[in-house]
């Protein structure tokens, strides 16, 4: 012990947290290759320079086209805002519903390895595609209108809460269902009395957040014609409309910030 | 009573985790199984009511080989028998009630067990046993709101209603002070007696497993290598089962305090729980 205070002042040690890539040349290098490709897209990107500069006068052409707001249409915009959250509903009480078995059969502490492997099939092959693409398709379908954006979300929608559900019950801590298991009960009942009370506030939770995603998603998948506020916006884009099309950007923007209000006061209540 | 005959058990990877562990329990007695860390006590626990099953032998329960069982048999032979584990596992979002009633789920119709419609008679076995347990008047709160020592008398209570004909005990101490494992362990071989039920406890504390069981098993790498009276546990046994290590601060010395502890314990149960 003596001999400390005079290891202390001979020579400190130096410590150093390893770094991720260890070998100073492999760093180096791999930074070089990030800077030479950017430089590379630069050159072989072609970009336009013309195009961007005779197309930042038409934006301001197109903002100053939207000032101002047209309001003499208010009932038009009124009609989509209400269709959109109308679809927006439906979808989410649809998809809820719909995501508890398909989620159930996605949890692989659960069911047997068929079902396991159905269940994730669902979800990840409705999680591929796009809201958009669904929505062409169900266009294609179904024709325009509201149904194929219902549908769109609702798939969208189910297929979302699925995997939640799915990936909370393979969370629950395998001794809790060891011990429902242990007084003898059968599948449903475990269901009843350890995963769904264990579940549910998360389920809950996600499923109005998913409403609100959907009230951001109607507007969106009106665009390709299905239904709800995006398709009334899709149509003053293609007529120049700019008045008009300020006016429902505007309701847009109010929807979405009700939507987030609403989700987030329900979700504080939740918890 | 119970009977495991030749049970051995091989996980897919690693070692055997049980090689031909065979014993009787024909009386109601407690045994507490003891052993070092992956000796597999957890894993033969398990194989009795087939959580985990077992590669090879009999569980003979009665007249009956749990393992030759399908799988309504086997959910009807689970409710003969209770179950308590280490980390408690109460569905925490449920109230003290409803975790305590799981334990007749096996006896309720689905439909029922859905809008909480138990027998009277369950849910006055309900009440009295929270009383002995010392969990009076919490039947309403949730079991995340209560501490560890708590839940384990919740863990028990739901194992002790289903009036099984055996009880298993997974390390019930592990998780708790060394004052609360010993209330613990003293309801539990206070119910295991009154109700005459054959109970076998993993535990790893060697001087609670000789104070409170009848009979102590020493497993070691998968085989029993002791099968005996409390009584009869000496540091050349526990080398046996552990290896070689200085037992003499280990083994009880004086069975008289012990015995006087475990007639107190009838007493002392009760005041002592609702701190626990």
């Amino acid at each position: 012990m003596s001999s400390l205070p005079a290891a202390r002042t001979a020579e400190l040690p130096t410590w150093e947290r390893d770094k991720i890539i260890k070998s100073p040349g492999t760093r180096y290098f791999l930074l070089a290759l990030i800077v030479f490709y950017l430089i590379l897209t630069a050159f072989t990107l072609e970009i336009d320079w013309g195009r961007i500069a005779s197309g930042i006068p038409r934006a301001g052409r197109m903002f100053s086209g939207m000032i101002p707001p047209d309001l003499s249409r208010l009932q038009l915009m009124l009609n989509g805002v209400l269709e959109s959250v109308q679809m927006a509903l439906a979808a989410s009480l649809f998809g809820m519903i719909l995501a508890v078995p398909i989620g159930i059969c996605g949890a692989s502490n659960l069911v047997p390895r068929p079902v396991y492997f159905v269940g994730r099939s669902i979800i990840i092959l409705t999680r591929t595609f796009h809201e958009i693409i669904i929505a062409i398709f169900f266009v294609k379908i179904f024709g325009f209108g509201p149904l194929a954006g219902v549908l769109t979300l609702i798939v969208a929608g189910t297929s979302f809460i699925a995997k939640m559900v799915a990936e909370d019950i393979e969370n629950l801590p395998p001794g809790h269902l060891d011990a429902i298991r242990a007084t003898g009960a059968g599948f449903f009942k475990l269901l009843l009395y350890c995963v769904a009370p264990q579940i549910l506030p998360r389920y809950l939770g996600v499923s109005i957040y998913r409403l609100d995603a959907n009230i951001r998603h109607s507007t969106v998948v009106g665009i390709v014609g299905a239904g709800g506020i995006g398709q009334t916006l899709a149509a003053t884009f293609s007529r120049y409309d700019y008045n008009f099309s300020c006016t429902i950007l505007i309701a847009i923007v109010a929807l979405v910030f009700f939507g987030e209000i609403v989700s987030s006061w329900i979700r504080s209540y939740l918890r | 009573m119970l009977e495991l005959k030749n049970i051995s058990k091989e996980y897919p990877k690693g070692p055997k985790a049980l090689d031909n562990v065979s014993f009787r329990v024909d009386k109601p007695q407690v045994v507490a199984i003891i052993g070092p860390s992956g000796a597999g006590k957890s894993t033969l626990i398990r194989c009795i009511n087939r959580l985990v099953e077992p590669s090879n032998g009999q569980v003979l329960l009665g007249e009956t080989d749990i393992v030759s069982l399908n799988k309504k048999e086997l959910r009807k032979m689970r409710r003969r028998i209770g179950m308590i584990f280490q980390e408690y596992n109460l569905v925490e979002r449920l109230t003290v009630m409803e975790n305590v009633l799981s334990g007749r789920l096996g006896y309720v119709s689905l439909w029922k067990a859905y809008r909480r419609k138990f027998p009277p008679q369950d849910i006055r076995d309900a009440f009295e046993l929270l009383e002995r347990v010392g969990l009076s008047g919490t039947q309403n709160s949730r079991a995340d709101a209560l501490s560890g020592g708590q839940r384990q008398r919740v863990g028990i209570a739901r194992a002790v209603i289903q009036a099984p004909d055996l009880l298993l005990v997974d390390e019930p101490t592990a998780s708790l002070d060394p004052k609360t494992s010993r209330q613990i362990m003293r309801i539990l071989v206070e119910l295991a007696h009154e109700r005459h039920t054959p109970t076998l406890i993993n535990i790893h504390d060697v001087s609670l497993a000789q104070t409170f069981s009848d009979r102590i098993i020493g497993l070691c790498d998968g085989s029993v290598v002791f099968d005996g009276p409390s009584s009869q546990l000496n540091a050349e046994v526990l080398t046996r089962i552990y290896g070689e290590e200085d037992w003499s601060t280990t083994i009880r010395k004086d069975d008289d305090e012990s015995r006087s502890k475990q007639e107190r314990g009838q007493k002392d149960v009760r005041g002592e729980a609702a701190a626990g």
